[in-house]
């Protein structure tokens, strides 16, 4: 694997190799020196364009995990702000030869034109209304944990599909797996011809009950100013997941950041299906996964001061 | 145009193929003094004239755009009328019409008589030029369209926008019983559009790219289409995209409303599929690249009539606003120099159109704005499109006439290609392998 761009772009094992590689992770996590020294001496830069809270955090704290020199960058106070292209921006950050630039971007396809346009390995955070797919790997890490095997699994991505890249990751990366997904929301927030990418489209809750995980999206307040939906009250109305649609065996997943008393209620999210606090902790884990398939796995470059570059790479569990 | 001689030279035994004036047969086509002035038997004895060995060779009418922009005044660093119309000789036109959505606009008489003196002096193709419909593409008032007409305009569009009020369009029509000039509309409602950036459609659902729907097109034909027919004026809608849109100028035809339309190569060649690359350097147009179906349609609009003919909407972009994001890159890409041969290699050879039809068509856009359309027939100024259809290209390999690299097919590699273009009774382009002599 050269770079992490699209859900798209992996096949099954590949999935499957990064989410082992995350359970190895995870034992990690168990100890008192969380720290390996795998990426000493490289460089991993963190170029976000977009806020965020967990994706960055999580990407930054795997890297300073995994022992790399850490560049964080965001967009706002940066030379971005005076204008300067994406393409300049990559130049310039070539010069620091970074081993991997994990990039936030609100445009589709930035994170391809960044792995065009430099040496290192790109992690797509997000690219527009395009892909997540570290989000979407966390969220098959943490349902295997819970069900083994996705196998058959239904599960319904409700809320706004339309400007949600993680909803296009998780489809892709569900379905991959062998669940069965349906989307469920309000007709304009359901991107016409989704039902290609092969998937049920549902407009009502009805058949809630059928899923075995519930994968509510957020809805931005925006949204009802552009018409989308009337009302937050309509959209709760016919869309929100309370206690009373949220059957006792069905898992409740969110990206997060969530809009209490919107998509959910907030007794759901504190409820014992919830399986929001697991997704963040899996981000962790997965994004060290992710970062270390992506430099320490495959053929690497020769590194002079580690002499042979034959040599495997530091096994994971020994302390830097 | 340029000043200049009017060409001397023969093509020798060449296949013309004229399908309008009915002239189908290999010829030695004699030019002298820049008009067409026999076409006879090959192999006769001839003096004074340069010969060219145009055996195996296609002789056409050569081509007329009715759609292409040529960035001046405000963008030459995109194009000007020297590079567009080098661009247009190259791709076998003897004629093209510039838009007006340059910067600023042109929008007055004076705006109208400074870019013809300069065409007569940097462009060597004949250049037509069209002023805005409102002053500043503002969509509000109307421009001088009396006096515009006087200094020379061929008809006016505001194309690049809509004219968002039919009570404007209609003022406009009601004008145009005064001072001629078809009105020729880029329909697009924006309301519809919104912020799209691509077809809407399976593809922008797995892309998450806001999708521009087909009807964005089609409901603003229908409505500029009634208001034509009731102030019974002519209008010429520009690069239809979408099925129904086709269907919108069919009904609309039928009914007896004076219209005429466009499509242009790449919505004939290319699906919104290729959006999947997203390379907004080739594929990041407005209308946008829609669905196979559409593409049908449009091909089945070119074959019954309802399409009268082929316009690139040639639209130059430097590098810098097509090395962003797909959402943020300019719309728009160029076309002049590889219209006749993409869709040679696309329709033609495998049989989807004629090549008869095809050479109709890449003429047909003459007609809507008053002008003669091309023709090999003895007695006409010599407009000729000299092609190898046999010749596979690379293109953009050898550089681009055009001062832009935004090519919808860039890189492709097509058969057919013009091998030199007598435009206006002149030489105006010859492929620089050919004029030394090893081609074909």
């Amino acid at each position: 694997m050269r770079h992490l761009l699209a859900i798209e772009d992996l096949d099954r094992e590949a999935i499957e190799a990064i989410l082992d590689r995350a359970e190895s992770f995870a034992e990690v996590g168990r100890r008192d020196i969380k720290k390996v020294p795998t990426l000493r001496g490289r460089t991993v830069v963190s170029l976000f364009y977009e806020s965020s809270t967990r994706t960055s955090a999580s990407f930054e704290l795997a890297a300073k995990r995994l022992s790399a020199d850490l560049i964080s960058l965001k967009a706002a106070g940066s030379s971005v702000d005076k204008g300067e292209s994406l393409k300049d921006t990559c130049a310039t950050l070539s010069a620091y030869d970074p081993a991997a630039i994990v990039i936030r971007h609100p445009y589709a396809g930035a994170a391809q034109l960044v792995a065009d346009w430099s040496e290192a390995a790109v992690v797509n955070a997000g690219d527009g209304k395009h892909e997540h797919p570290s989000q979407a790997l966390l969220d098959l890490f943490t349902l295997r944990r819970r069900l083994d095997s996705l196998e058959g699994v239904r599960i319904w991505i409700v809320g706004d599909v339309l400007h949600s890249r993680v909803a296009r990751s998780n489809l892709v990366a569900f379905q991959a797996m062998g669940a069965e997904v349906t989307v469920c929301g309000p007709p304009a927030l359901i991107p016409r011809g989704i039902e290609q990418l092969g998937c049920e489209v549902s407009h009502s809750l009805e058949r809630l009950g059928e899923a075995d995980v519930v994968y509510a999206l957020r809805l931005q307040r925006e949204r009802m100013a552009e018409s989308f939906v009337p009302s937050v009250r309509e959209y709760a109305a016919h869309f929100q997941i309370d206690s009373r649609r949220l059957g006792p065996r069905q898992l409740l997943m969110h990206p997060g950041p969530v809009n209490r008393g919107v998509e959910l209620s907030g007794e759901v999210i504190d409820s014992p299906q919830s399986l929001m606090t697991e997704q963040v902790a899996s981000g962790l884990v997965v994004r060290m996964a992710i970062l270390y398939e992506l430099l320490a796995s495959g053929p690497q470059r020769p590194v002079t001061e580690a002499g042979d570059p034959e040599q495997s790479p530091t096994p994971i569990g020994q302390p830097a | 145009m340029r000043p200049g001689e009017g060409a001397d030279l023969v093509l020798r035994g060449a296949t013309v193929l004229d399908p309008v004036a009915g002239i189908e047969g290999v010829h030695d086509v004699i030019v002298r003094g820049g008009r067409i002035a026999e076409l006879a038997p090959p192999g006769g004895e001839l003096d004074e004239l340069e010969e060219i060995d145009a055996e195996g060779l296609h002789a056409f009418p050569a081509f007329f755009d009715p759609h292409v922009h040529l960035r001046t005044p405000g963008h030459e660093h995109k194009e000007d009328l020297e590079t567009g119309s080098r661009s247009a000789a190259a791709g076998g036109y003897c004629g093209i019409l510039a838009m007006a959505n340059t910067d600023p606009t042109v929008s007055t008489p004076a705006d109208i008589e400074a870019l013809r003196e300069a065409a007569r002096e940097g462009a060597c193709v004949p250049v037509g030029f069209l002023a805005t419909v409102t002053r500043g593409m503002e969509g509000e008032e109307l421009t001088e369209m009396g006096a515009i007409r006087d200094a020379g305009a061929l008809g006016f569009s505001d194309d690049g926008l809509p004219i968002r009020s039919a009570r404007i369009l209609r003022r406009a029509l009601q004008y145009q019983q005064l001072c001629g000039g078809t009105i020729a509309l880029h329909e697009e409602d924006p309301e519809l559009s919104g912020d799209g950036v691509m077809h809407e459609g399976p593809v922008s659902a797995a892309l998450g790219l806001a999708g521009i729907p087909s009807i964005s097109e089609s409901t603003m034909i229908a409505r500029d289409a009634a208001v034509a027919g009731y102030e019974n004026a002519r209008i010429h809608v520009q690069h239809l995209s979408a099925a129904e849109s086709v269907e919108a100028v069919r009904a609309a035809k039928a009914a007896g409303v004076r219209i005429s339309c466009e499509a242009s190569p790449h919505h004939l060649c290319v699906t919104d599929e290729e959006v999947r690359s997203l390379d907004p350097r080739r594929f990041k147009m407005n209308p946008p690249l829609r669905s196979e179906a559409d593409r049908q349609a449009l091909i089945e609009g070119l074959r019954d009539g309802t399409i009268d003919c082929i316009a690139t909407d040639h639209a130059p972009h430097a590098a810098e606003e097509k090395e962003v994001p797909f959402e943020q890159a300019a719309m728009g890409v160029t076309g002049l120099e590889t219209a006749f041969a993409a869709l040679h290699t696309n329709l033609v050879l495998p049989g989807v159109i004629d090549l008869g039809l095809l050479i109709e068509r890449m003429a047909g856009g003459a007609a809507p704005f008053d002008l003669g359309r091309p023709t090999l027939a003895p007695g006409n100024e010599a407009n000729v499109a000299l092609c190898d259809l046999g010749a596979e290209w690379t293109v953009g390999e050898e550089g681009y006439e055009s001062r832009s690299q935004n090519s919808w097919c860039a890189d492709s590699k097509l058969t057919g290609r013009v091998l030199m273009t007598l435009a206006a009774g002149r030489v105006a382009y010859r492929l620089r392998s050919f004029s030394l002599g090893v081609a074909a």
